[in-house]
């Protein structure tokens, strides 16, 4: 598996364990406590910093346990990239207008930052399973 | 598995008939990774022009002889 690939996986990962905290965390606050109350904020930008923190210290045990292939990628995995980010962008595009809609309709700040955030979510996760697909069965 | 390409190619037959060389060894000399070179053998990636010429310059056979497009159907 390429440095590219295992990459990719670590993303997926990331993303799959971060919607598994985030969202119970929050929405499950719903029943209990009025939209307008819920203190999602800080746990978003935590979710976001645990992400990005989790993902750098997971490249650098993948490439510490390969130096060979750390960081190597070819015009395949350029092109598999390119491919990905290309259909995760509908996603991102898609969400984006869900929170237009919902800004304009003056919904509570709390779902709009939402919508944006599992917009991310969503293109990211998108993003990678078709990355994978390619990887696996073929570009 | 898919095969996303009608290309085929003769890069396994030609690596024996060079000294049995290695995906790894071939994957070094035109630059990319062994994934790559093992995708292209298994017809899941169609590299490009400029890859592709790399790949026959290693072999010293000319493109037409390492890569096969099938004939269009009547």
């Amino acid at each position: 598996m390429s440095f590219e690939e295992k990459s990719t996986w670590i993303y997926a990962v990331i993303l799959v364990g971060v919607s598994a905290v985030y969202y119970p965390t929050v929405f499950g606050q719903l029943s209990t406590t009025a939209v307008a109350a819920i203190s999602y904020q800080a746990t978003m930008l935590t979710a976001i910093g645990v992400a990005i923190a989790v993902a750098i210290v997971a490249h650098v045990v993948v490439a510490v346990a390969s130096p060979k292939d750390a960081d190597k990628s070819d015009e395949r995995d350029t092109n598999i990239n390119r491919f990905g980010e290309y259909i995760g962008s509908f996603v991102l595009y898609g969400g984006g207008l869900v929170a237009l809609g919902l800004a304009l309709a003056e919904f509570e700040h709390f779902w709009i930052a939402n919508a944006i955030f599992s917009a991310f979510v969503l293109a990211g996760f998108t993003t990678t399973v078709v990355k994978l697909v390619a990887y696996r069965r073929g570009f | 598995m898919g095969k996303p390409t009608k290309v085929t190619n003769d890069i396994r037959r030609l690596r024996f008939a060079n000294g049995e060389m290695t995906q790894a060894e071939l994957a070094d000399r035109i630059g990319v990774t062994r994934q790559t070179i093992i995708a292209i053998e298994q017809g899941r990636y169609s590299p490009s022009l400029e890859m592709a010429f790399k790949i026959a310059r290693v072999f010293e056979v000319p493109l037409d002889e390492l890569f096969r497009y099938p004939e269009a159907q009547p």
